[in-house]
């Protein structure tokens, strides 16, 4: 049978579009892939070939500050994969950068890097509260976090 | 040769397997059944079978249905993807293949076993990338938890309620109570069974979720002309349309500019621009309902009410016989059978035959969705 042991959490299937983002995290950086046509620059997400607003395939991975807010979160119990049953219930959200507010990442809020997706209690979460990014390390990736700001 | 899809192709026959959580037999044997007893319906023998459509979920291939049923010469055939999404656009392809003489009967089927078969969201190796990337990592596993995600945004920004989702579940549930043929026939619902039930991810909880079945099935299309020879009135194919937005993202709908318009905005613009009539005109729908917030969702999509009005338009019995829009009167994805949506376009037929188990009294036009918030179909059927 599979357990939370022998099934860990899930690491990202990586593609060529998404590899750069995933590099920068492994450096602390978070960024976000952008036309490079300087005409154009528009910011894009998720990454692909080719700018959807100039049809330039020039590409950039442009720094973001890492603050964000919450879009809306989830709450999931099981069934689930082994090693999310086990930390379940857990949050899930899905934040928009304040840089740029249409770009929306997915991911957990923790009490601080490092720490699991069940750190922080749900109750502790509200659509617009504010964030920032943190980064751990799960198996040879840097995996973003989100960290919730004092207020 | 047809210049338009209007009115030129109807749907004759259909045809199921019974729903259960378990089915002895195997998918390809199940979808043999019901395609056979959707021409048995139409009368149509299977060696005219020259067309098939389905999904690109769909495990049985066209080759295995059709030297099993015994079709002759099959000369269109077509799957398309993205789930449930698929489900209308069966009938779409056909009907286009139809009108334009690449063929003259066309079958459209589902077959799954869902009830005893594995969760899709359970294979880690077999996953598109983007959201395998970006989503599933951070435990957003399944079609609940992605949908969840959309549903807590739109309860926020329009004060939609868990009780407007009540009234979805309520509907289906009334209706299947009615429908022996559903797998919640005889097993009633009602707001406290609700309301305790267990999450499955806030916000949304057991009876949110459609089931998860075994079964299969089937339905047969042909030429407006050739429909009216057959043995039952024939239900026409009126208008057609499938939809992928622009910038949408696939099964996981969180990076356009506005994520709570769906695929069901674009599928809609469509589909009316070649109808003679409008939401108003509407008798019944079968709306796509994987999980009850798709119903809100589509309700605005679809033209019955304005934006973030979906939830009110639920209040006062609205779904209910006798409402202002009765829904899904087999019983739905929710509460007779999930089979892809497959049921809602049968249920469609049955309704305008005047046969179904929850009439609506003179049916003459019905709508049917697939899929929210996925790339997606839908049909308006008449007599």
């Amino acid at each position: 049978m599979a357990d939370a042991k022998t099934d860990p959490l899930l690491t990202p299937v990586v593609d060529d579009d998404g590899t750069p983002f995933w590099e920068y995290a492994a450096q602390g950086e978070l960024r976000i892939q952008a036309c490079g046509n300087e005409a154009c620059a528009e910011l894009r997400w998720p990454p692909r070939p080719c700018c959807p607003h100039c049809q330039s395939f020039a590409t950039e991975w442009r720094r973001m500050t890492g603050k964000a807010r919450i879009w809306s979160y989830v709450v999931p119990h099981p069934p689930l994969l082994p090693a999310y049953a086990a930390l379940a219930p857990y949050n899930a959200v899905l934040v928009e950068l304040t840089d740029a507010p249409r770009i929306r990442l997915a991911g957990n809020v923790v009490t601080e890097a490092g720490e699991p997706p069940d750190s922080v209690p749900p109750d502790r979460l509200r659509i617009g509260a504010r964030v920032q990014v943190a980064f751990a390390e799960r198996d040879g990736f840097a995996i973003p976090q989100w960290v919730l700001e004092r207020s | 040769m047809a210049s338009s899809l209007k009115d030129a192709t109807a749907i004759a026959g259909i045809g199921q397997t019974s729903f259960a959580k378990q089915l002895p037999e195997s998918e390809k044997a199940l979808a043999c059944r019901a395609i056979v007893a959707a021409l048995d319906d139409a009368g149509i023998a299977a060696s005219e079978v020259d067309g098939f459509a389905s999904y690109t979920m769909e495990e049985t291939d066209e080759v295995e249905v059709a030297k099993a049923i015994g079709a002759g010469d099959v000369t269109f055939f077509s799957k398309v993807g993205y789930g449930g999404g698929g489900s209308c656009a069966t009938l779409a392809h056909l009907a286009a293949a139809i009108a334009t003489g690449q063929a003259s009967v066309g079958v459209a089927w589902r077959s799954r076993k869902r009830g005893s078969g594995p969760r899709p969201w359970r294979n880690t190796t077999a996953q598109l990338p983007t959201p395998a990337q970006w989503t599933r990592p951070f435990g957003l596993l399944r079609p609940a938890d992605e949908i969840a995600m959309l549903t807590r945004r739109y309860m926020h920004e329009y004060g939609a309620t868990r009780d407007h989702l009540f009234n979805v579940a309520l509907a289906c549930r009334n209706r299947a109570n009615q429908n022996p043929a559903a797998m919640m026939y005889e097993r009633p619902l009602t707001r406290d069974m609700y309301m305790t039930s267990r999450w499955i991810s806030e916000p949304l909880c057991l009876f949110d979720n459609c089931l998860e079945t075994d079964g299969a099935l089937a339905c047969v299309l042909v030429s407006a002309e050739r429909a009216r020879d057959c043995r039952h009135r024939p239900v026409y194919v009126h208008s057609v349309a499938q939809g992928l937005p622009a910038q949408h993202h696939g099964m996981v709908n969180y990076w356009n500019d506005d994520p709570l318009s769906g695929p069901a905005w674009t599928a809609a613009r469509q589909l009316w621009k070649q109808a003679d009539f409008g939401p108003q005109d509407v008798d019944v729908a079968q709306i796509y309902d994987a999980f009850t917030p798709l119903i809100p969702l589509s309700l605005e999509g679809y033209g019955f009410c304005g934006r973030g009005e979906g939830g009110a338009f639920t209040e006062g019995g609205a779904l209910e016989t006798g409402g202002r829009l009765p829904l899904n009167t087999a019983g739905g994805g929710l509460s007779e059978a999930y089979v892809h949506g497959f049921n809602l376009i049968t249920e469609g037929v049955r309704q305008l035959r005047g046969t179904s188990t929850a009439q609506v009294p003179g049916a003459s036009t019905c709508l049917v969705t697939a899929g929210e918030g996925v790339p997606t179909s839908a049909v308006l059927l008449r007599t």
